[in-house]
């Protein structure tokens, strides 16, 4: 039992939860995950930690009710227990090897790369920072970023703020003038594929986080299982992070929506409203 | 005394075609008198043979002589001195290969059915709550890693001398394999949660929700416990390596299993999905490859089939499972191996291309190596497909303690008192064996405590 001790709206059906997980927090680094279970029946489902606090004992996560679970996870407020809550795992970041990196994050997508972000600050390096929404209210952690970025780009599809365009329209103007050695790049996998397919032609090293449905996240199922460079990768034990320019993305999206019509049906069956 | 010919009595069981669609348990258990009735057909060999079979040693004829003689609770005290678990391995055990394979009545007209004795033994136990005598504090502390049988085993024995034991479990429930893996048609989850509730009423601890080598370190444990258990299990599942096994519809068993019996998916209202499919292909023949061809079934599959490269006598499976799985209306293709998955335009399995193989001679492992019989290509329709080939080492132990002394292969290993080369750091079962039965990693977990022990200066 973990209890809840902040939670704020980031944006439309995104939430922010600062739980209280000591373990978690003791041993987390940038570009881990954790793993909960909302209620004592519920699924168990991965999140990135966001942010973590050593000492206070808490794990900062950011969530997008898109399903059954992240809906029901919203119902608790601050001081309610999530039932379970695991981690960290996955492997940290390492991007020890760059010193010119820019972090892209598109949507939820966010969640991964502010831990970098800062890390990356603290570390004397700080990243350029690229954050792409569908529209304005849908960017998150603005202050955050201008606070941690050497430079901040926003872009929204829609134009409602800033710009309009997508992060790889943005990414493209920039690698000439900038001169990355490393794109860190974290969202909807068609916009990692998108990010990877650009840098494979610029030949700069690209580093993804991948969202994989998991079950335990700790090796033993196998169902986050991807393709990355010809060989069957763990998401959980040997990522969450690849090279882009290695992964087989279509095999990738097309078992990212295995659970898709199912889905469907449960959310009617448990009659959950999604539209909220 | 003298030697009374008397057939081996049977285990009611649930009907073939009804249990194949429900989850309930497929053996019923023996009532008193049978129980009694089969304890009479030991001959109470002076060497008893039987017990040389068993990994853990349980003294079988004494316990069989009490259950003839009515005393239940007598004949439970002596299986459970040196056997916590015995209502799982009454269930589990392959007692084919071992006790019972031993008994000199197996020669003759069937082997006194000892698993099913201790069954009847250790559910009587739990019924009857035999009270767990909480033993005093040694001022010892043990953690011991992973709660399926080698943790459970190793953390009960050390409980039964007083040591304070703290059991670290990654799964949000305990029980290892025993809740996630064995289905429960075939081991009741209830029972494992009364032997794990009897468990803490001795006094330990179980934390829920925690990895080791992630939430908590193998050098923390050691610094804050005086000895540690590594019982971590198997790991990572393994894949065939061929075309189409990333395609939607082809899983591990391990993930087909842990959604239906640890996240209970086969209840309409479970909030964990599972993939279904109407003809189901299931590769291995082992114990898990049956338990997941026989939950294919009772999900709603039309047509479910073992996949196996060697013939039926190789099959690793309890023979019984064989046997039930058989009866219930599994299809088996023996003498035949995948090469590869074949999708559809949606990326989802829709058939397998396999070819037939012979047996050739035996390998180095005296089993006779299959080799593929050229031209013999066919295609066997299959909208799911679950791999169920067994597992190699999880590396996350290893990452997270560089030094600890692993094989090539990535097993933990040990030495004669089952430590590892890190001094008061102690593994056994999967971890160190590799894929296994749960008899044998309670035999290891046993093994390593009376080391523990030993070390810690309580024996």
């Amino acid at each position: 039992m973990n209890k809840i001790l902040a939670k704020r709206k980031l944006a439309p059906n995104v939430t922010e939860y600062v739980v209280d997980a000591p373990r978690v927090a003791k041993h987390a680094n940038a570009g881990q995950f954790i793993i909960l279970r909302v209620d004592e029946d519920g699924e168990r489902v991965p999140f990135t930690i966001c942010d973590f606090d050593r000492e206070k004992g808490t794990v900062t996560i950011l969530v997008q009710e898109i399903g059954y679970s992240t809906i029901k996870l919203n119902s608790l407020g601050v001081g309610d227990c999530i039932h379970d809550f695991v981690g960290p795992l996955g492997k940290p970041t390492d991007l020890s090897e760059f010193k010119n990196i820019v972090l892209v994050g598109g949507g939820i997508g966010t969640a991964v790369i502010y831990p970098q972000a800062k890390n990356l600050k603290r570390e004397g390096k700080p990243a350029d920072v690229i954050v792409g929404a569908r529209n304005k209210e849908l960017i998150m952690y603005e202050k955050e970023f201008r606070e941690s970025a050497r430079e901040l780009f926003l872009t929204t599809d829609d134009g409602s703020y800033v710009r309009k365009g997508f992060v790889t329209d943005v990414l493209k103007e920039l690698i000439p003038i900038k001169k990355y050695d490393c794109v860190f790049a974290v969202g909807p996998m068609p916009m990692m594929r998108a990010v990877s397919e650009l840098t494979r032609e610029m030949k700069i090293p690209t580093v993804i986080s991948m969202n994989s449905i998991m079950v335990d996240g700790t090796g033993m199922c196998g169902c986050c299982r991807l393709t990355v460079g010809g060989e069957t990768k763990y998401a959980c034990i040997h990522g969450p992070e690849f090279d882009g320019h290695l992964v087989d993305w279509a095999e990738a999206i097309n078992r990212s929506r295995v659970f898709k019509e199912q889905e469907k049906e449960h959310l009617c069956f448990l009659k959950v409203d999604s539209s909220r | 005394m003298a030697v009374i010919k008397r057939n081996r009595t049977k285990m009611p069981e649930q009907n073939a075609a009804v249990r194949a669609r429900n989850f309930d348990e497929v053996s019923l258990g023996f009532d008193s008198e049978q129980a009694k009735c089969e304890a009479e057909r030991c001959l109470n060999c002076k060497n008893a043979p039987c017990k040389t079979g068993c990994p853990v040693g349980v003294n079988i004829p004494e316990f069989l002589q009490e259950l003839r003689n009515g005393d239940v609770a007598a004949a439970g005290k002596i299986i459970k001195s040196t056997n916590s678990l015995p209502s799982v391995c009454g269930r589990v055990c392959p007692q084919e290969n071992q006790c019972e394979k031993m008994c000199v009545r197996a020669k003759m007209e069937g082997a006194v059915a000892i698993g099913s004795c201790e069954r009847f033994v250790g559910d009587y136990m739990l019924k009857n709550g035999a009270q767990a005598e909480k033993v005093k504090s040694c001022g010892k502390k043990v953690a011991v890693i992973g709660s399926g049988p080698a943790g459970l085993t190793c953390a009960a024995e050390l409980a039964n001398h007083g040591v304070e034991v703290t059991v670290f479990e990654a799964f949000h429930k305990a029980g290892g394999v025993l809740v996630y893996g064995i289905p429960e048609f075939r081991l009741p989850k209830e029972l494992v949660q009364a032997e794990i509730d009897a468990l803490k009423e001795k006094g330990v601890k179980i934390e829920l929700n925690t990895v080791a080598g992630k939430s908590v370190t193998v050098e923390e444990l050691r610094k804050e416990y005086d000895a540690v258990f590594i019982g971590s299990g198997a790991g990572l599942p393994m894949f065939m390596k061929i075309a189409g096994e990333n395609l939607n519809g082809v899983l591990s068993a391990n993930e087909y299993l842990t959604r239906v019996n640890l996240m209970k998916a086969y209840k309409k209202e479970s909030p964990t999905p599972v993939q279904s499919g109407k003809n189901v292909a299931v590769i291995g023949a082992g114990n898990v490859a049956m338990d997941a061809a026989r939950t294919a079934l009772r999900l709603g599959a039309e047509t479910v089939t073992i996949v196996y490269r060697r013939g039926r006598e190789e099959m690793p499976a309890r023979a019984e499972e064989i046997h039930h799985a058989l009866e219930e209306g599994i299809k088996l293709e023996l003498l035949t191996n995948p090469i590869e998955m074949i999708g559809d335009e949606n990326g989802r399995v829709k058939s397998l291309r396999c070819v037939r193989m012979q047996l050739g001679e035996p390998d180095a492992s005296g089993r006779r190596s299959p080799t593929p019989i050229a031209g013999s290509e066919f295609m066997l329709d299959a909208d799911m497909v679950i791999v169920a080939l067994g597992t190699s080492p999880n590396p996350m132990i290893k990452d997270s303690c560089p030094e600890i002394g692993t094989s090539k292969r990535g097993t933990l290993v040990v030495d004669e008192d089952m430590m590892t080369n890190l001094d008061g750091v102690y593994a056994g079962g999967d971890a160190v064996t590799g894929a296994a039965t749960v008899i044998l990693a309670m035999g290891a977990g046993r093994k390593a405590s009376c080391a523990i022990l030993g070390k810690l200066g309580v024996l």
